[in-house]
């Protein structure tokens, strides 16, 4: 092989790694199948790796691997046996289409594939694994081991969502103005899923997985850049996801054991991604448009501006738990204001604002009530009531750290009543 | 492409709706089909009678069964439909989420499944 030859094969793989998914978002607008454009996308690599080196470099190689997909998905339409009507009509058409294929379009298409794989007609762990898959380039098997489910499950699913995609006519677009705030909050809620699906595992062997959260972030620097005007909370949700990764370092031990926040480590925190997470805070807060994200984001960097668990501003907390349960109201949020009051007012304040959640109901089946609960009458030495909370959240835990952080907490508590 | 938009509600919502409220929603939805017709979407729409004067048939091996009430029983029931011609689904959902009764109950987009050699709807009977 001559060194022009390695070179231009090198060429092409810098741009699948970098190009690919731009390319297949225009062929799917281009060909209106997800399948079809999956096809064409390879085709026109494998036809890139056939001629490149023998024609050189085109001038614009991701316009180039665009037609060439074209092409090779008119040719293929053709040849397929079973030839239906609606094949045919959709050849011809392709085949006289003068659809655009430049730099802005190819922009909007990425824009278009995110609306698509998040849209609301989906279901949620479908919307997620289509986006992993389309916009992030994952495979099956990955997005199988990160959700620690099978692959054929995933593809089930990707499929059954790639069906109503067609056949319930999901238009491939930016949703019209009048709807982007709407869409937009169900784009962001699927990257928040990813992200805390990485942050802090549902269930399995390890508290975290980096793969999905570093996803999540790419997805939303990826979202910002594509938007045509900024949306605070985009910004927002970028700061809280950044905020909350920079102590992964710290959260767990060398053995893989849970570190609560106020025995960390902070020198292992990551001071980049807090700067910048800070500084996106401050940008979102500074808009009229304070949503939900930017709230947390706020209590996040309030956190880590701390030198210590100590020295943490829990007046400033809890006055933002206020704000919070006002834009999004739940009883997870009432709860982690429980948390805040307990440490600016003491123990028994806040163990006083959690039996009350906790006797309303919604939070009986919520492993982190009962061991907040359980936490707070330890430091009050109710260690019965302790014990009892712990051996109630041990049995909704399904995540092996959780699950032997809360056991040590009750092996620690011993017998002394 | 065409939808089927299936309202349901609590009929014992709808019952505890006042007299004027149940004027006004028979109103609003009337003005809605309108605004529907001019906005070339509308091809068909009804209200129904209640879930009780429902009657379920069966034909097995040739033989009917006639029997009282609706298929299943539900928390919501049946109570309307519009069929809806849009160019797609987001289409669909912007028309639909104006169809008044939304406000009291719930309704399921469906897109039509269209059989070969079928006459246009606006050709046919």
């Amino acid at each position: 092989m001559t060194n022009a030859t390695n070179s231009i094969s090198e060429k092409v793989e810098e741009i699948y790694r970098t190009e690919s998914r731009r390319i297949l978002a225009t062929l799917i607008r281009l060909l209106g199948d997800f399948d079809l454009a999956e096809e064409a996308l390879q085709n026109a690599f494998a036809a890139a790796v056939a001629t490149w080196p023998r024609d050189g470099l085109p001038e614009n190689p991701r316009a180039w691997l665009v037609s060439a997909g074209r092409f090779k998905a008119v040719d293929a339409l053709r040849r397929r046996t079973r030839f239906d009507a609606v094949q045919a009509e959709l050849a011809k058409s392709l085949q006289f289409s003068t659809g655009k294929i430049e730099a802005p379009d190819l922009e909007d298409d990425r824009l278009r594939l995110i609306f698509v794989c998040c849209h609301p007609a989906l279901p949620p762990d479908a919307q997620i694994a289509l986006t992993l898959r389309e916009v992030c380039g994952l495979t099956t098997e990955e997005i199988a081991s990160a959700f620690l489910t099978t692959a054929p499950t995933v593809a089930q699913r990707i499929v059954r969502a790639k069906n109503k995609i067609r056949d319930a006519r999901i238009p491939y677009e930016v949703p019209a103005l009048a709807d982007l705030h709407e869409r937009l909050e169900a784009v962001l809620h699927v990257i928040y899923l990813i992200f805390n699906e990485g942050y802090s595992a549902s269930s399995g062997d390890r508290l975290t997985r980096s793969d999905l959260t570093q996803e999540a972030i790419r997805l939303t620097r990826l979202l910002i850049s594509l938007l045509p005007a900024p949306d605070s909370e985009v910004v927002g949700l970028l700061a809280l996801m950044l905020l909350q990764e920079s102590r992964r370092a710290a959260r767990t031990s060398a053995d893989g054991e849970v570190v609560l926040l106020e025995d960390q480590d902070r020198s292992l925190w990551n001071r980049n991604e807090i700067a910048e997470g800070i500084g996106l805070v401050r940008q979102a807060l500074a808009t009229r448009n304070v949503g939900a994200y930017t709230l947390q984001a706020a209590i996040a960097a309030s956190h880590v501006e701390a030198p210590s668990s100590a020295a943490t501003d829990w007046n400033e907390i809890v006055g933002l738990y206020d704000l919070l349960r006002e834009v999004d109201p739940s009883p997870v949020v009432e709860l982690n204001r429980a948390v805040a009051v307990a440490m600016r007012d003491g123990e028994a304040e806040g163990l006083r604002l959690m039996d009350e959640l906790l006797a309303a109901g919604e939070l009986q089946d919520y492993s982190f009530a009962h061991a907040g609960r359980a936490e707070l009458c330890r430091r009050l030495g109710r260690n019965e009531e302790a014990r009892k909370s712990y051996a109630r959240a041990l049995q909704l835990i399904e995540q092996e750290p959780e699950r032997r952080f809360i056991q040590r907490r009750l092996q620690e508590l011993g017998n002394d009543v | 492409m065409k939808y089927l938009c299936i309202v349901y509600t609590e009929e014992a919502k709808l019952a505890a709706l006042s007299d004027k409220e149940f004027e006004q929603l028979d109103a609003d939805s009337l003005a809605y089909d309108k605004e529907m017709r001019e906005g070339g979407y509308f091809l068909a729409a009804q209200a129904l009678q209640s879930v009780q004067t429902a009657t379920t048939l069966r034909v097995r091996k040739n033989k009917l069964s006639a029997t009282d009430g609706p298929f299943a029983e539900t928390k919501e029931q049946l109570c309307g439909f519009v069929l809806m011609q849009t160019k797609d689904l987001n289409e669909a959902i912007r028309v639909a989420s104006k169809i008044p009764s939304a406000r009291v109950g719930s309704i399921e987009v469906r897109p039509v499944r269209e059989l070969a050699d079928q006459e246009p709807w606006d050709k046919r009977g």
